[in-house]
């Protein structure tokens, strides 16, 4: 699953593989994963972390219970990674104002952006909801990665350690479908 | 019509049972909370918008061997009635979640809940919680509140309660960042 491109032909082909970030979100300290189901990450993500014994998922009913559920670990140590949609993360942007920016907890989002065109930046992307999302985090002054290659996923892990050292949430967008295998 | 409790008479009630547990006190619903005295182990750092439950369950995950008391209000439940589903499943057997019910947004102006006839013991009965009771007695509830918070969880109990008095809290205060790293560094001892 290293491989960042599959070649055929002439054209070389960009990839995201779930497995890699999986990967890169144990390897990170991370116990937990909280969530409702996203279409970007549901294959790729969501199914096989809730068939891996070695993380603990917690199924909500609405984005913004992970982000209470996840400041109540950080008080006893445990890291948790809040696995939503873009749609979610609007939804609980009170939550995360108040409990991630204002209470300093470290928050750490995984956001699929759908209808997001990999080709392009978020910021230009022709879906309105996904063209806000950088810069609501930026109005917010909460880090943001893109995620829309295998190359990417070397950012998960500082920026999940940074969250914590800093104790202040961080939101890694994912920005293409993860292949499931 | 039936009898109603004063909140602060319940919460005297349930201090005297409490030594080690962590309670998670939502803000306009339970303030009175903080009067009974400084207490490292309580929890107020949730925000707004009825998300004491959720915070609840995150603490009882991480504290298996640790009771979490929540201490939530009606129309804070509401605006996070499906936590009790995520509750229900989630199944901590060390979460107690008493809701205070006196059908009113005390914190907005005395507006009513929109519907005064929600059974929230019921809710929270489908919703998989292991026990669930409605106390509208003090003296039932000073007999029986030791017992309730030792059962096995998830328990929900609904204390019937008169309108509050009126209110005086400082929020910044409450949530001070001084008391947020006081509980944290008391929950991480090993």
């Amino acid at each position: 699953m290293e491989a960042q491109t599959a070649t055929t032909g002439e054209q070389t082909k960009i990839e995201l593989h779930g497995a890699n970030i999986i990967a890169a979100i144990k390897a990170s300290g991370v116990e937990f994963v909280l969530s409702v189901p996203d279409i970007v990450t549901s294959a790729g993500l969501l199914r096989p972390i809730a068939n891996d014994p070695s993380l603990r998922l917690v199924r909500v009913c609405k984005e913004d219970e992970c982000i209470g559920i996840a400041s109540g670990l950080h008080y006893s140590d445990k890291r948790a990674l809040t696995l939503i949609q873009y749609t979610g993360f609007l939804d609980s942007l009170n939550a995360i104002r108040a409990v991630g920016v204002e209470y300093k907890q470290p928050i750490c989002m995984m956001v699929g952006l759908l209808g997001h065109e990999p080709e392009r930046a978020p910021t230009e992307s022709g879906r309105y909801g996904v063209r806000i999302i950088e810069p609501i985090c930026d109005a917010m002054g909460i880090p943001h990665h893109l995620i829309s290659q295998d190359s990417d996923v070397a950012k998960i892990k500082p920026a999940i350690e940074k969250a914590y050292a800093d104790s202040f949430p961080v939101a890694l967008l994912i920005g293409r479908r993860p292949l499931a295998s | 019509m039936m009898t109603m409790m004063k909140r602060e008479d319940c919460f005297k009630a349930l201090a005297r049972h409490l030594t080690d547990e962590v309670v998670v006190a939502t803000y306009s619903s339970a303030v009175e909370w903080n009067d009974l005295g400084p207490r490292v182990l309580n929890y107020f750092s949730m925000g707004a918008m009825g998300l004491a439950s959720s915070h609840a369950l995150g603490l009882a995950l991480a504290n298996p061997g640790r009771r979490i008391i929540v201490l939530d209000g009606d129309g804070s439940l509401l605006m996070n009635l499906g936590s009790l589903v995520t509750i229900g499943a989630a199944a901590p057997k060390n979460l107690v979640h008493f809701v205070s019910k006196n059908g009113t947004y005390e914190a907005n102006g005395g507006h009513p809940i929109p519907n005064q006839k929600a059974d929230f013991s019921g809710l929270a009965r489908s919703a998989g919680y292991a026990h669930t009771f409605d106390f509208n007695e003090l003296a039932s509830f000073e007999q029986q509140v030791g017992h309730v918070i030792g059962l096995p969880g998830p328990v929900f109990a609904t204390l019937h309660v008169e309108r509050s008095r009126p209110l005086t809290y400082n929020y910044p205060a409450l949530y001070a960042a001084d008391k947020r790293r006081a509980l944290k560094a008391e929950l991480s001892k090993r």
